[in-house]
Protein backbone atom coordinates (compact mmCIF):
# COMPACT_ATOMS: atom_id res chain seq x y z
CA UNK A 1 0.00 0.00 0.00
CA UNK A 2 1.48 3.63 -0.98
CA UNK A 3 1.96 6.22 1.50
CA UNK A 4 -1.20 8.15 -0.22
CA UNK A 5 -3.56 5.21 -0.02
CA UNK A 6 -2.79 4.67 3.87
CA UNK A 7 -3.20 8.72 4.25
CA UNK A 8 -7.03 7.61 2.71
CA UNK A 9 -7.91 4.81 4.65
CA UNK A 10 -10.23 6.14 7.23
CA UNK A 11 -10.24 4.73 10.37
CA UNK A 12 -6.77 2.69 10.02
CA UNK A 13 -4.61 6.42 9.82
CA UNK A 14 -6.09 8.93 11.81
CA UNK A 15 -7.24 11.32 9.09
CA UNK A 16 -6.08 14.85 10.04
CA UNK A 17 -2.73 16.08 9.45
CA UNK A 18 0.11 16.67 12.08
CA UNK A 19 1.94 19.82 11.20
CA UNK A 20 3.87 19.21 14.14
CA UNK A 21 5.04 16.40 13.35
CA UNK A 22 5.36 17.65 9.50
CA UNK A 23 7.45 20.33 10.14
CA UNK A 24 9.83 18.59 12.64
CA UNK A 25 10.70 15.59 9.73
CA UNK A 26 11.00 19.01 7.39
CA UNK A 27 13.79 20.64 9.20
CA UNK A 28 15.24 17.70 10.38
CA UNK A 29 15.74 16.47 6.48
CA UNK A 30 17.31 20.32 6.25
CA UNK A 31 19.71 19.49 8.90
CA UNK A 32 17.90 21.33 11.86
CA UNK A 33 18.24 18.72 14.08
CA UNK A 34 16.66 20.66 17.21
CA UNK A 35 12.81 21.00 16.36
CA UNK A 36 10.71 23.76 17.28
CA UNK A 37 9.23 23.77 20.12
CA UNK A 38 5.56 24.50 19.81
CA UNK A 39 3.82 26.99 22.17
CA UNK A 40 1.70 24.72 24.97
CA UNK A 41 -0.15 25.33 27.32
CA UNK A 42 -2.36 23.18 30.00
CA UNK A 43 -4.99 26.24 30.32
CA UNK A 44 -6.90 27.85 28.44
CA UNK A 45 -8.42 31.28 28.81
CA UNK A 46 -12.26 31.64 27.96
CA UNK A 47 -13.99 34.62 28.31
CA UNK A 48 -18.29 34.26 27.72
CA UNK A 49 -19.94 36.10 24.91
CA UNK A 50 -21.06 39.70 26.89
CA UNK A 51 -24.47 39.29 25.34
CA UNK A 52 -26.40 37.82 21.67
CA UNK A 53 -23.84 38.18 19.43
CA UNK A 54 -26.40 40.21 17.21
CA UNK A 55 -25.56 42.94 19.56
CA UNK A 56 -22.02 42.74 19.81
CA UNK A 57 -19.21 44.14 17.45
CA UNK A 58 -16.81 41.48 15.99
CA UNK A 59 -13.29 42.12 14.29
CA UNK A 60 -11.33 39.64 12.38
CA UNK A 61 -7.41 39.17 12.59
CA UNK A 62 -5.60 37.51 9.79
CA UNK A 63 -1.72 36.22 9.53
CA UNK A 64 -1.67 37.77 6.09
CA UNK A 65 0.34 40.96 4.86
CA UNK A 66 -0.49 43.95 2.82
CA UNK A 67 0.83 43.63 -0.95
CA UNK A 68 3.12 45.81 -1.41
CA UNK A 69 4.97 46.57 1.56
CA UNK A 70 7.50 43.28 1.51
CA UNK A 71 11.25 42.87 2.00
CA UNK A 72 13.72 40.51 0.63
CA UNK A 73 15.16 38.54 3.44
CA UNK A 74 17.54 35.48 2.85
CA UNK A 75 16.64 35.46 -1.19
CA UNK A 76 12.92 35.63 -0.41
CA UNK A 77 10.04 38.18 -0.30
CA UNK A 78 8.87 38.67 3.35
CA UNK A 79 5.50 40.63 4.71
CA UNK A 80 6.31 42.84 7.12
CA UNK A 81 7.21 42.45 11.06
CA UNK A 82 4.79 44.90 12.14
CA UNK A 83 0.63 44.53 13.39
CA UNK A 84 -0.95 45.98 10.73
CA UNK A 85 -4.74 47.58 10.10
CA UNK A 86 -6.91 47.82 7.42
CA UNK A 87 -10.40 48.92 6.28
CA UNK A 88 -13.61 46.30 6.22
CA UNK A 89 -15.40 48.91 4.38
CA UNK A 90 -13.09 48.69 1.36
CA UNK A 91 -11.68 44.80 1.60
CA UNK A 92 -8.48 44.47 0.07
CA UNK A 93 -8.46 42.27 -3.54
CA UNK A 94 -5.15 40.77 -2.49
CA UNK A 95 -3.03 40.06 -0.03
CA UNK A 96 0.77 38.94 0.21
CA UNK A 97 0.48 35.19 1.67
CA UNK A 98 3.86 33.72 -0.49
CA UNK A 99 6.26 34.03 2.97
CA UNK A 100 3.39 32.07 4.91
CA UNK A 101 3.52 28.30 5.50
CA UNK A 102 0.40 27.40 3.40
CA UNK A 103 -0.26 24.66 0.73
CA UNK A 104 1.46 26.03 -2.29
CA UNK A 105 0.96 22.42 -4.09
CA UNK A 106 -3.05 21.84 -3.36
CA UNK A 107 -4.42 25.49 -3.52
CA UNK A 108 -4.20 29.59 -3.69
CA UNK A 109 -4.72 32.45 -1.71
CA UNK A 110 -6.41 34.42 -4.74
CA UNK A 111 -9.54 34.50 -3.02
CA UNK A 112 -8.58 36.83 -0.07
CA UNK A 113 -12.48 35.45 1.11
CA UNK A 114 -11.37 32.03 1.39
CA UNK A 115 -9.12 33.34 4.26
CA UNK A 116 -10.06 36.79 5.54
CA UNK A 117 -14.13 36.54 5.12
CA UNK A 118 -14.47 40.42 5.43
CA UNK A 119 -17.66 40.59 3.42
CA UNK A 120 -19.16 37.54 4.38
CA UNK A 121 -19.20 38.96 7.93
CA UNK A 122 -20.27 42.42 6.53
CA UNK A 123 -23.25 40.36 4.74
CA UNK A 124 -23.82 39.02 8.34
CA UNK A 125 -24.13 42.17 10.38
CA UNK A 126 -26.80 43.47 7.25
CA UNK A 127 -28.20 40.69 7.97
CA UNK A 128 -28.46 41.06 12.07
CA UNK A 129 -26.77 38.30 13.08
CA UNK A 130 -23.75 40.12 14.59
CA UNK A 131 -24.54 43.49 15.72
CA UNK A 132 -21.49 44.83 13.76
CA UNK A 133 -18.35 44.06 12.24
CA UNK A 134 -15.53 46.52 13.51
CA UNK A 135 -14.03 49.35 11.06
CA UNK A 136 -11.13 47.91 11.19
CA UNK A 137 -9.69 44.25 10.72
CA UNK A 138 -6.20 43.39 11.58
CA UNK A 139 -2.87 41.68 10.66
CA UNK A 140 -0.31 40.16 12.69
CA UNK A 141 3.13 38.73 11.38
CA UNK A 142 3.85 35.01 12.25
CA UNK A 143 6.92 34.70 14.51
CA UNK A 144 9.51 32.57 14.94
CA UNK A 145 9.90 33.99 19.10
CA UNK A 146 6.43 33.36 20.73
CA UNK A 147 7.84 36.08 23.06
CA UNK A 148 7.30 38.64 20.30
CA UNK A 149 3.96 37.36 19.39
CA UNK A 150 2.97 37.51 23.17
CA UNK A 151 5.12 40.61 24.58
CA UNK A 152 4.35 43.01 21.59
CA UNK A 153 1.98 42.06 19.18
CA UNK A 154 -1.02 39.95 21.08
CA UNK A 155 -1.29 43.41 23.62
CA UNK A 156 -1.23 45.86 20.30
CA UNK A 157 -3.66 44.09 18.89
CA UNK A 158 -5.81 43.63 21.38
CA UNK A 159 -5.06 47.59 22.11
CA UNK A 160 -6.63 47.91 18.22
CA UNK A 161 -9.50 45.57 19.64
CA UNK A 162 -10.70 47.99 22.44
CA UNK A 163 -10.01 51.32 20.22
CA UNK A 164 -12.89 49.88 18.28
CA UNK A 165 -15.09 48.90 20.70
CA UNK A 166 -14.79 45.27 19.79
CA UNK A 167 -16.55 42.30 21.75
CA UNK A 168 -15.64 39.30 19.79
CA UNK A 169 -12.74 38.69 17.50
CA UNK A 170 -12.37 35.73 14.63
CA UNK A 171 -8.59 35.26 13.81
CA UNK A 172 -7.55 32.98 10.98
CA UNK A 173 -4.19 31.63 10.77
CA UNK A 174 -3.70 30.57 6.88
CA UNK B 1 -1.93 33.36 15.69
CA UNK B 2 -3.23 30.66 18.81
CA UNK B 3 -1.41 33.10 21.16
CA UNK B 4 -2.66 36.22 19.98
CA UNK B 5 -6.35 34.28 20.47
CA UNK B 6 -5.25 33.68 24.29
CA UNK B 7 -4.52 37.29 24.75
CA UNK B 8 -7.86 38.59 23.64
CA UNK B 9 -9.44 35.87 25.78
CA UNK B 10 -7.40 36.63 29.17
CA UNK B 11 -8.46 40.04 28.14
CA UNK B 12 -12.38 40.16 28.22
CA UNK B 13 -12.72 39.68 24.31
CA UNK B 14 -14.38 36.49 23.44
CA UNK B 15 -12.63 34.75 20.30
CA UNK B 16 -12.75 31.74 18.04
CA UNK B 17 -9.59 30.75 15.85
CA UNK B 18 -10.81 29.46 11.95
CA UNK B 19 -7.71 27.37 10.97
CA UNK B 20 -6.81 23.79 9.54
CA UNK B 21 -3.77 22.92 11.47
CA UNK B 22 -5.61 21.38 13.94
CA UNK B 23 -2.40 19.77 16.21
CA UNK B 24 -0.62 23.40 16.24
CA UNK B 25 -4.60 25.27 17.32
CA UNK B 26 -5.02 22.48 20.52
CA UNK B 27 -1.32 22.14 21.58
CA UNK B 28 -1.62 25.90 22.03
CA UNK B 29 -4.90 25.53 23.46
CA UNK B 30 -7.69 28.14 22.72
CA UNK B 31 -11.20 29.00 23.82
CA UNK B 32 -12.72 27.89 20.55
CA UNK B 33 -11.65 26.15 17.16
CA UNK B 34 -13.39 25.62 14.37
CA UNK B 35 -11.40 23.25 12.36
CA UNK B 36 -11.46 22.96 8.47
CA UNK B 37 -9.60 19.80 7.41
CA UNK B 38 -8.62 21.66 4.45
CA UNK B 39 -5.01 22.09 3.06
CA UNK B 40 -3.54 25.09 4.69
CA UNK B 41 -4.16 28.62 3.12
CA UNK B 42 -8.05 28.33 2.84
CA UNK B 43 -9.75 27.66 6.34
CA UNK B 44 -12.89 29.95 5.62
CA UNK B 45 -13.87 27.90 2.73
CA UNK B 46 -12.33 26.85 -0.64
CA UNK B 47 -11.28 29.73 -3.50
CA UNK B 48 -14.07 31.48 -4.90
CA UNK B 49 -17.15 28.84 -3.40
CA UNK B 50 -18.86 31.63 -1.28
CA UNK B 51 -21.78 29.34 -0.01
CA UNK B 52 -19.73 27.31 1.64
CA UNK B 53 -17.64 30.54 2.96
CA UNK B 54 -20.30 32.07 3.96
CA UNK B 55 -21.35 28.10 6.08
CA UNK B 56 -17.97 28.20 7.45
CA UNK B 57 -18.34 31.79 9.04
CA UNK B 58 -21.68 30.92 10.06
CA UNK B 59 -20.64 27.60 12.42
CA UNK B 60 -17.90 29.80 13.53
CA UNK B 61 -20.68 32.48 14.93
CA UNK B 62 -22.86 29.15 15.83
CA UNK B 63 -19.78 28.28 17.93
CA UNK B 64 -18.84 31.59 19.45
CA UNK B 65 -22.94 31.46 20.36
CA UNK B 66 -22.76 28.26 21.71
CA UNK B 67 -19.24 27.21 23.57
CA UNK B 68 -19.40 27.03 27.09
CA UNK B 69 -15.70 25.67 28.10
CA UNK B 70 -12.64 26.71 26.54
CA UNK B 71 -10.88 23.92 24.51
CA UNK B 72 -14.03 23.36 22.26
CA UNK B 73 -12.90 22.35 18.80
CA UNK B 74 -15.84 22.08 16.26
CA UNK B 75 -14.74 20.84 12.79
CA UNK B 76 -16.93 21.98 9.99
CA UNK B 77 -18.77 19.19 7.75
CA UNK B 78 -16.83 19.87 4.57
CA UNK B 79 -13.70 17.82 2.43
CA UNK B 80 -11.41 18.99 0.32
CA UNK B 81 -11.73 16.34 -2.26
CA UNK B 82 -12.84 12.82 -2.43
CA UNK B 83 -9.69 11.36 -1.47
CA UNK B 84 -7.35 12.40 1.34
CA UNK B 85 -4.13 12.33 -0.86
CA UNK B 86 -3.27 15.76 -0.62
CA UNK B 87 -2.72 15.40 3.30
CA UNK B 88 0.39 13.95 1.66
CA UNK B 89 1.78 16.89 0.14
CA UNK B 90 2.59 19.41 1.91
CA UNK B 91 6.15 19.35 3.71
CA UNK B 92 6.79 16.03 2.08
CA UNK B 93 10.08 14.02 2.99
CA UNK B 94 10.47 11.03 0.76
CA UNK B 95 13.78 9.18 -1.11
CA UNK B 96 13.07 12.08 -3.99
CA UNK B 97 13.52 14.99 -1.63
CA UNK B 98 15.49 13.83 0.82
CA UNK B 99 18.89 15.00 -0.92
CA UNK B 100 17.39 17.98 -2.20
CA UNK B 101 16.79 19.19 1.00
CA UNK B 102 19.85 18.00 2.49
CA UNK B 103 21.53 20.49 0.13
CA UNK B 104 18.68 23.42 0.65
CA UNK B 105 19.57 23.30 4.50
CA UNK B 106 23.44 23.08 3.82
CA UNK B 107 23.68 25.84 1.23
CA UNK B 108 21.33 28.31 3.80
CA UNK B 109 23.75 27.62 6.97
CA UNK B 110 26.37 28.54 4.47
CA UNK B 111 24.47 32.07 3.72
CA UNK B 112 23.55 32.79 7.00
CA UNK B 113 27.31 32.25 7.94
CA UNK B 114 28.84 34.73 5.48
CA UNK B 115 25.85 36.91 6.88
CA UNK B 116 26.76 37.00 10.22
CA UNK B 117 29.38 39.70 11.18
CA UNK B 118 33.00 38.72 12.36
CA UNK B 119 34.47 39.59 15.10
Amino acid sequence: MSVSDQGAKRGVYRRFVSYIDRTREYYAAQGYERPYSWAQFDDAPFTPLPGPLSELRVALVTTASPVGKQTASDGVLRGGKEVWSGSTDDPPEALFTDDLAWDKEATHTDDVESFLPIRKLSDFAEAGRIGSLAPRFHGVPTDYSQRRTIELDAPEILRRCREDGVDVALLVPL
Amino acid sequence: MSLVARHLEANGIATIVIGSARDIVEECGVARFLFSDFPLGNPCGRPYEPDMQREIVGYALDVLSNATLPRTTVQTPFVWSEDDSWKQGYARVDAESAEKLRKAGEARRARQAKARPTD
